[in-house]
This record gives C-alpha cells, structure tokens and sequence, in this order.
C-alpha cells in the first residue's frame, strides 16, 4: 500500500515539473505591481491593478533585444499603509522584478520608494500625484498629472463654474496626498479671492456628522475632500443624510464607481477631476469590459459592474510605458531599464506620455466628472485645461 | 450659541450611546470574570458584516435583524466555550492573550471573507430616514439610540436585581468560589453574560452602522476601544457607570471636533486652530487623568483586599 503511494506521489512529483517545463518555455521578465489590495485604498488598488492586468492579457510577451520574454506580474499588498508598504517593496525587491509599477496613493509609493532606489529598481506611478513621489528621485517616474496640476483645476472650477466663495476641506490627518492636495486647492483657491476652513480627521474615523456640521455652520459653499474610497463613501452618505445641499469635491481617488454608486439616489453633487473618461477610447472601452464580462474575479475587483475608472486606463498605460522601457533598454537588467525611461514616449489611451526632466509625465489637462444621482454612474462635464 | 452647539450635541449622545452598548459587554464580562474581553469590539464589527450579507440573501430587513442579534450572541457563546473556558483554571494573563488572538482571528476571517474591502451596510427603513430636529437635519437613528440604550439599561439592571439569574450573577462576581460552592453552575453563568454582552453589542451594531454605513475588518477597533475607555472612565464592573462614561466620551470627543466652530462663532478666536484632529488624543488623554486621579473610576466599587 505504502510503495503504490509512493509510486503515485512520484507519477505526480514528475508530471508536475513535465508541466511547468512546458509552461516556462519562453524566458520570463517580471513586472511588479505595489498596489494596495486591502485597506482604505483597497477598492481603488484592485480597480488599477485590473488596467495592469488587462494589458497583461492584451501584450503578454515582449521582445527585448533579439529574445522574446513572457511578461510574469508579482503582484504585493502594501495595505493602504506606509507602515505596511516597505515590506511590499522588499517582496518586490527580493523577486527581482526589472521595473515597479504604482502605487496608488502617494503617501504609501514614498513610502516604498527607497527600497527599489537602493536595489536600483525603476518604478512608474501610476496614479500617485503627489510631487513628492518624483521629485529629486531619478528612479520615480510617473505617468499621471500632479497634485498642483489637479488642484488648480479644482480650484478654478469651483470658484468660476460652481461660483463658490468659501471652500471647506476635509483630509485625513498624516495622508501625504489628501493634505499635499488640499494646500494645493488652498493656495489657487485663496489666490482666486476665495475663503478657505480646513480640518483634518484621524486615520479610522468614521463619524463625519460633526466635520460636515462645521462645513454648515462655516457657511461653506462647497466642501472639498480628497480621501481616500473609504472615508468619501461615508462623507457622501452622511452629508446626504445630515441633509447638505452645497456640493462634495474630490480628486482623482473619487473618481471610483463605489463612490459614484454612494451618491445614488441622494441630492449630493459630486464633481471630480480624473484621468481618463469612459468612451475616449472605444477600443480600450470594450475590450476592457469584455473581458470584465468573462471574468467574474474581476468584475468584483471592479466593484460589481463594468463602469472604467480613470485608475484602470492609467494601470493600462502604465504598464505599455513599462514594456516600452524594456524594448528601449534592450535588457531585462533593472538599472538598464533606468537608463531607458527618460527618453520613452508612447501613445497611451489617456493621452500622450512623455517625462520631463523629473521623471512626471507632460500633461495639460484633466477631465472633471459628476456623479448622476439617479443612475450612480459617472457623467462628463468639462476637459479643463491650465497653462 | 444653542445652534451652534445643539448639532455637535446630538451627534455625540447618538455615538455616546452605540460605545455604550458595547462597554456595557466589557464591563459585564469583567465584572463577572475579571477578564478585559478584547475580542468584544471584533464581535461588534462581525455582527455588521454578518448583517451585510444577511441582508445581501433578501430576507426582510427585520428578520434580518433578529437573525443578526442571535447569531452575533451566539458568537460571544461560541468564542467563550471555545477560547475562554478551557483556560478557566490558568492565569488570568493567559485569558487575556487568548482573548487578543481570538480579536485577531475575527478581523482576519472577515479580511478573508470580504477580501478587505470595504462592505456597504443596508439601510434599515424609519431609521435610516432623515430628519429635523431644531438646527440639526440627522438620522432617526440618532434619537433612537438614547431611548433605545435607556431601556435596554433599565432591562438589564432589573435582570441582575430581580432574576434568580441575576442573583447567581451577582454571587459569582463578589466571590467565584463561594458561589460554585454554593451550588452556583458557573459556565452556565458566564455564558449568559457573554450572551448578553454580545447581544447588546449586535443593537450597537445595528444603530452604529445605521449611522456611519460601512464595514471593513477594522471597523471594531476605534469604537471598542473606545467603549473600553468608558468602562473604565465610569468604573470597570459597574453597569451605570459605563453607560454614563459612554454618553460623556461621545459628547466631549464631538464638541472637541466643533471646537473651532463654537470658539469662532463665538468670537473668541478669529481664525480656527485646527482643534479638531485633537478629539481622539482627548479620549485617551482622559484614560490617563482617571487612573491617576480616580483609578476605580467614577463608580467603581472599592477593593479591599482579603488576608
């Protein structure tokens, strides 16, 4: 009985590497992916990491110099937290990826950032804003706008389009993009003749009721926070509850479907700047959604339905930018990777993509949405553009 | 002025209430036990999930809610029997690590389950409904809650005061031994307090998440700490004092959060000072000022210690 076992577990034992070996025909490049999957930011971690792995689907190998590579994504939870970030960067680190892609979150991508610089690994951000991330780095590239791109536009669309005077602010206390963004607003805001009451909420609050009694007694004509997914679900459905008329702003972490869905059915306005708007790009549009039609894992990542947010199309961009950088290198070898991606430029769907000399991508606009509060989805309002 | 503080007002009696339903398992469970149960802000966060997907499988809403209420206090039976009990005759220090696995593998399980995300919880109809009251628009849950809290205090005290249950309680609290010889069933006891203690945080549960309507497998900690600050600001072991410690942590905690507002309309700053981020350091702050000052709390019974 004991050999028959033995006999099968070594029939399995042998087949078992049969089959990798086939699988592993071609040699691999790895990709990393520092993304949150949990935490806060977990709900928009998933929705970017989905970008990245749909063009896994659509470019899954690449040539690099005369070889042919299989791209492999390793994927690592950094939590939502820069407490938890630096032992996602050493999975990374330790897996020998040739190029980092994300995070989202500023506050968690600088937080991993001197673990890949010390292993001289290149990362894209994806959707961090914060100038922080790049600057003085010349590891960190980004393919996204930054935070005072995005706040200047924020703030010119308040105080000229929505005619708002006074703005009231709500971050979380130690968030580097919540509180690097509402500084930005705050001075384009101010700069326009504008009045501005800023608070700030610990980590794990959930009861906004006394922060949006403040907005009202303030006399706020709009309120601005941009939190992470989490907090501004709770924000919306408690201002609706507390009966709030005046409208919500955020940036680019709004942008989500889970959001947009909190604001169904209430009389909240809720307007956003992101970075991509459904139905700029058919292709990329159905593509996308079929496979989302096909997946069911994926369609939960993506929040229960097929609506593309902007995080997603940059998760996409992001990782073309990354096997351009590959292609431009001619090697896998991360420091070569490095040397090639100042001077990568591609045509993504969001637009574009070049670096400047700090390694942030060129760009001069930005999309702003509404939430439409009877089908919960998200609808166009303006391309808004600052010289 | 009563505008102006009337709002911060409300939403703290609301909040002082929910952290009162859970303190009031902390300070049952001490009272009878010893043991600072830190699994209990865990238990209150599952009974919201358990409620997420109850309600998600389309039962009617109130089913769901008593379904919710027995199986969250089956759950308080449940993790006593299993991680608590076997431990009856260890040191006290060995139940309390137990107690903190037992908190890490609740908020586990629900990562797993919800793959930590962040779950929306239903709407319970008339509650969930908005409504006006003087300078405030708010929940009806908000008013509930005080009412709610009063009856089930009132309930529970003439539970202890009047049932033969009750009396074991009180036997099994004043001296373990005595009462088991006494012919006291002690298991039988304990689980009811657990039972009980759980089963109130399940209503904590329901008007907590009726306010604030998400659930993450964190969503426990902040309030049960919270809560197990009150106990202990109103003296650990005693029912009313937890409740009233519950009731003045939320209402400071809001107030701190409007500080700004009140100290401006009032004139006596002219720009606001961003007080507001000091709210959670003043609850933990107070923890520190009751040790020091009155360490059996504000109704705490006195110790003598028996030679």
């Amino acid at each position: 009985m004991k050999k028959i076992a033995m006999i099968v577990l070594a029939l399995i034992l042998a087949l078992s590497c049969a089959a990798m070996a086939v699988a592993e025909d071609l040699p691999v490049v790895k990709i990393g992916v520092f993304e949150p999957a949990s935490g806060d930011s977990g709900a928009g971690g998933k929705q970017e990491t989905l970008g990245v792995q749909y063009a896994n689907r659509v470019a899954p190998t690449v040539k690099v110099g005369d070889t042919e590579y299989k791209v492999e994504l390793v994927m690592a939870d950094n939590g939502s937290s820069a407490d938890k970030a630096p032992s996602a960067a050493q999975k990374l680190v330790s897996e020998n990826v040739s190029i980092v892609l994300g995070s989202y979150g500023s506050g968690v991508s600088i937080a991993g950032s001197e673990y890949f610089k010390n292993a001289n690994i290149p990362a894209i951000g994806l959707t961090c804003t914060n100038p922080q991330v790049t600057a003085g780095n010349s590891h960190y590239f980004r393919v996204c706008f930054l935070d005072p791109f995005q706040g200047t536009v924020l703030a010119n669309y308040a105080f000229k389009e929505l005619g708002a005077k006074t703005a009231y602010c709500l971050g979380e206390a130690g968030n580097d993009y919540d509180q690097g963004l509402i500084k930005f607003f705050q001075e384009a805001f101010t700069g326009l003749g504008g009045m501005v009451y800023t608070d700030s909420f610990q980590t794990n609050n959930s009861d906004f009721t006394s922060f949006l009694s403040n907005a009202q007694m303030y006399g706020a004509d709009l309120i601005f926070c941009p939190v992470s997914i989490a907090y501004s679900t709770q924000i919306v459905s408690q201002a609706a509850s507390q009966g709030i008329s005046i409208p919500v702003l955020g940036g680019d972490t709004l942008d989500s479907n889970v959001v947009a869905a909190a604001a169904k059915g209430t009389s909240i306005d809720l307007i956003v700047t992101t970075f991509y708007q459904e139905g700029a790009n058919a292709e990329f549009d159905n593509g996308f959604k079929a496979w989302l039609a096909e997946d069911a894992e994926a369609l939960t990542n993506n929040g229960g339905n097929d609506m593309i947010a902007g995080v997603t199309c940059m998760g996409y961009d992001g990782y073309m930018t990354a096997l351009a950088a590959l292609q431009a290198a001619g090697s896998i070898d991360s420091a070569a990777v490095m040397a090639a991606l100042p001077a990568v430029e591609i045509d993504g769907v969001s637009g574009h993509i070049a670096f400047d000399e700090t390694g942030d991508a060129i760009r001069t606009s930005a999309f702003v949405k509404k939430a439409n509060n009877e089908t919960g989805d998200w609808e166009f309002v303006a391309e808004q553009t600052v010289e | 002025m009563w505008d102006t503080i009337f709002p911060y007002l409300l939403s703290g009696i609301s909040v002082g209430g929910q952290y009162a339903l859970i303190a009031i398992g902390y300070t049952m469970v001490y009272g009878i036990l010893r043991l600072i149960n830190f699994a209990h802000g865990d238990v209150f966060m599952v009974a919201g999930i358990i409620m997420v997907y109850i309600a998600a499988s389309g039962l009617p809403v109130w089913i769901s809610v008593l379904l919710v209420l027995i199986i969250t206090a089956l759950v308080g039976f449940v993790i006593e029997r299993v991680a608590y009990k076997p431990l009856r005759t260890a040191p006290r220090m060995s139940v309390m690590i137990s107690a903190i696995g037992v908190s890490y593998t609740l908020q586990n399980l629900v990562l797993y389950i919800t793959g930590g995300l962040n779950k929306q919880y239903p709407a319970i109809p008339v509650i969930s409904d908005s409504v006006k009251i003087g300078s405030a628009t708010t929940k009806v849950v908000t008013i509930v809650t005080p009412v709610l809290v009063i009856l089930l205090v009132v309930g529970l005290v003439m539970l202890i005061n009047r049932t033969k249950i009750g009396m074991a309680m009180r036997a099994v609290s004043k001296d373990f031994e005595t009462a088991q010889l006494m012919g006291i069933k002690i298991n039988s006891v304990i689980s009811t307090t657990f039972v009980i203690g759980s089963f109130l945080a399940g209503v904590g549960s329901v008007l907590y998440f009726t306010n604030y309507p998400t659930v993450i497998q964190t969503s426990g900690a902040m309030p049960g700490l919270k809560a197990f600050v009150a106990a202990v600001f109103g003296g650990i072991g005693s029912i009313p004092g937890a409740v009233i410690g519950a009731f003045i942590i939320g209402i400071m905690e809001n107030l701190i959060k409007g500080l700004d507002v009140i100290l401006f309309k009032a004139g006596a700053i002219s720009r606001p000072l961003g007080l507001a981020i000091f709210s959670d350091a003043f609850t933990f702050a107070l923890l520190i000022i009751i040790l020091v000052v009155k360490p059996t709390g504000l109704f705490g019974e006195k110790t003598t210690d028996k030679v």
